[in-house]
């Protein structure tokens, strides 16, 4: 009854907002919607180098969030960010930005590397970044579409041992001339 | 006084001129019956923009009409950079209004607001009055001229600018300091805490200190900083001016600039103390954009506007919300990543309003990215909540912190978070 007439008297107006003294906690909406200054509404990002979350899977962000919170993976920002959150949070966000269609951008890249990475990644890297990298098995981040700089930032924090690499994929990594590993970013970030 | 109305359908293009058609009947416009289902945002920048198109996004069937004075937005962050002479001119810092219109059905208005109408709903515009059922302000900020002696609003900013709104006076700033002879002064005036952006004029220091070190090496920059010391990153900023800008940045803690006089090129602090430059950027203290004390919405300080911490609405006047740099926002600083954040918490709570639904608690961050030198930045955040004890956003404990050294990478990630927000701005 009171509910009704509340709802009645915040639609017409009658009542200022305030004097509703309660309020349901963030919804996933409230908190992924502050990430979108950065990371591009709905989590799309307009580049050059900031990534794109939409499209990405709940999985992928969470572990993402959870590493960034423990200091396990290097962050200029997302360290500090990570620690105003809880478990739950990531979750709900992890949630809403894998509901997101996956942002497809078109950046100058190199053709030739493009080229050579397409011959590469399905025996390189393809079991854990699939379809092209369009998705990624388990907690495995999706790179189609990717900004070119983000991807190398983070291949320079993993060759530099500062950002730990999955075993198994340190193992197809390592072996690889750098040239050959720029090759396999300049084609996932050509993925639409 | 009556719309434009020739002018209004215009700028709402085809779609929405028939939403105005059916107005018409009721004489003005935008005056009239609204079906109880429109909000008009004041002020397209850094919060009026998001507030609008998000409201859109929520529910389309809530009409929004964006009221602003000018046809672009010239954005404030990377200004200084622009300053420091690292962008040939501002279109990279420029927006225009047209994809909100044509991806979202904001209607834009360009006028002056001119006053509100709290208890009718209405608001007067240099073209007109619109009615609305609530209406969101995020003005910006506005000057308190009158607390320094000698300064005229209207002439003083033509030779001394502040430019500390993006556009003309950004633009003179920079022409000044390229006129300036090598071996010249340059004169920073710092007022008073709270003011939009804290950590805008040690950038602006860096900036400054970067183009005379390029080109005119001889000079130096004195800051005059009213603040008993640098309020935001000082570490990082103290870092980064003894690593590049060695004897070149001399900066003066808890000098308050009480007095300018346009023809001799001084300031005076306290009454007592005249410090000349060639090159005089006095950036005066400020309170919330003029429209919304006209309003009645500034609070006993007469400078700022409470607001609830949920709603963004209004303590003073019922469906009245104020978002950015205008409204305290308790914990949040006044930077155009909080506004980003406030208006869509606010806009959320706009439409489950109207919808009847339950409010949603606030939740959100601050980011401000400072450049030290050309390719170096650093940057301080925060995650923001609301404490519902105290009734006041906060900021979430272990959250706040800097980046802990001048950074190539962040410079990097800094230039996308502006592409990033422009765009959530104007597309
Ligand atoms: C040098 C400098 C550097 C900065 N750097 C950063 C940064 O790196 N990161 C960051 O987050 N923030 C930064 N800021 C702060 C940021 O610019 C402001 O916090 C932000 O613009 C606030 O948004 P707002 O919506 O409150 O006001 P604004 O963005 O100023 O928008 C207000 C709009 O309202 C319009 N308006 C006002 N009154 C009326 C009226 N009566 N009728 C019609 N239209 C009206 C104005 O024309 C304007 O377009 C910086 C500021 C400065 C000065
Ligand atoms: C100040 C800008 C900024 C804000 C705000 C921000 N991010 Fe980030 N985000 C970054 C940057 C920069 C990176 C790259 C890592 C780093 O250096 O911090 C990143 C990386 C990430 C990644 C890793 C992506 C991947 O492909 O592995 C995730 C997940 C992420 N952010 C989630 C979020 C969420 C969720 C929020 C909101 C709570 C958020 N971010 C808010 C700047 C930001
Ligand atoms: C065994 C599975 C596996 C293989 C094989 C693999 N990866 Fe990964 N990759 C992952 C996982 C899991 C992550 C996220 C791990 C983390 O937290 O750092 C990741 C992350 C990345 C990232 C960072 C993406 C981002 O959004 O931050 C890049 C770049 C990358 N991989 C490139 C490659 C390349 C190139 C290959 C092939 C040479 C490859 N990977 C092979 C599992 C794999």
């Amino acid at each position: 009854m009171t509910m009704k007439w509340r709802g009645w008297a915040l639609a017409t107006g009658v009542l200022a907002i305030s004097a509703m003294a309660q309020a349901a906690p963030p919804t996933a909406a409230m908190l992924s919607n502050a990430c979108a200054g950065c990371h591009g509404t709905n989590g799309g990002s307009a580049g050059p180098s900031m990534p794109s979350l939409a499209g990405q899977s709940k999985e992928a962000i969470v572990d993402a969030m959870k590493k960034f919170k423990s200091g396990a993976r290097p962050a200029t920002v997302m360290g500090r960010l990570a620690k105003g959150f809880s478990d739950a949070d990531f979750v709900a966000m992890g949630e809403y930005f894998s509901k997101q269609k996956l942002h497809p951008t078109t950046q100058s890249l190199d053709a030739a590397k493009i080229a050579k990475g397409a011959s590469l990644q399905e025996a390189n890297c393809g079991r854990c970044h699939i379809e092209d990298g369009k998705e990624g098995k388990d907690d495995t981040p999706a790179m189609a579409s990717q900004w070119l700089p983000y991807l190398q930032i983070q291949m320079a924090d993993y060759l530099s041992g500062k950002r730990k690499m999955p075993e198994k994929m340190e193992e197809k990594v390592k072996p690889m001339s750098k040239q050959d590993l720029d090759a396999l970013l300049h084609f996932y970030a050509s993925v639409k | 006084m009556t719309l434009d109305r020739r002018n209004f359908i215009k700028l709402l293009g085809g779609a929405s001129s028939l939403a105005l058609a059916a107005c018409a009947g009721t004489g003005g416009g935008l005056s009239g019956p609204t079906g109880g289902r429109r909000v008009v945002v004041v002020g397209g920048g850094y919060g009026g923009t998001i507030a609008a198109k998000y409201i859109r996004m929520m529910d389309s069937s809530i009409e929004v009409v964006l009221i602003e004075r000018n046809d672009h937005f010239v954005s404030c962050p990377f200004s200084n950079l622009y300053i420091g002479g690292l962008m040939k001119d501002l279109s990279p810092l420029t927006i225009k209004y047209d994809k909100l219109t044509a991806n979202h059905g904001v209607k834009v208005l360009q006028a002056e607001v001119t006053g509100v109408d709290a208890a009718k709903k209405v608001v007067m515009t240099s073209s007109g009055e619109v009615t609305y059922d609530r209406l969101v302000l995020s003005p910006g900020i506005d000057f308190r001229t009158e607390e320094i002696k000698g300064y005229d609003a209207k002439s003083t900013p033509e030779t001394i600018p502040h430019a500390w709104k993006a556009g003309p006076q950004t633009i003179l700033l920079r022409k000044q300091l390229e006129a300036m002879p090598d071996g010249g002064t340059v004169v920073l005036s710092i007022p008073l805490a709270p003011f939009r952006c804290p950590p805008g004029p040690y950038e602006r220091t860096s900036m400054i200190a970067m183009f005379l070190k390029q080109h005119k090496p001889k000079s130096k920059i004195i800051v005059l900083d009213a603040n008993p010391d640098i309020v935001s990153k000082k570490g990082l900023f103290l870092k980064g001016w003894k690593k590049h800008y060695q004897g070149i940045v001399d900066y003066r803690p808890a000098k308050k600039v009480t007095e300018v006089n346009v023809d001799k090129k001084t300031v005076t602090i306290e009454g007592i103390e005249d410090v000349k430059g060639d090159v005089i950027n006095l950036i005066p203290p400020q309170r919330a954009g003029h429209i919304a004390v006209v309003a009645g919405l500034v609070g006993p300080d007469k400078n700022w506007c409470p607001v609830n911490p949920t709603t963004f609405e209004s303590t003073i006047h019922k469906g009245i919300h104020v978002i950015g740099d205008a409204c305290v926002a308790g914990a949040m600083p006044k930077s155009g990543y909080s506004a980003n954040s406030e208006a869509k918490a606010c806009a959320t709570n706009i439409v489950n309003t109207m919808n009847g639904k339950e409010l949603i608690d606030f939740s959100g961050i601050n980011t401000c990215y400072s450049f030290i030198s050309a390719k170096e930045a650093v940057e301080v955040t925060g995650v923001y909540s609301v404490d519902k004890a105290k009734n006041a956003i906060i900021a979430v404990p272990g959250s706040v912190g800097v980046s802990p050294d001048l950074s190539e990478i962040e410079a990097i990630y800094a230039e996308s978070w502006l592409k990033n927000i422009l765009t959530e701005m104007s597309t």
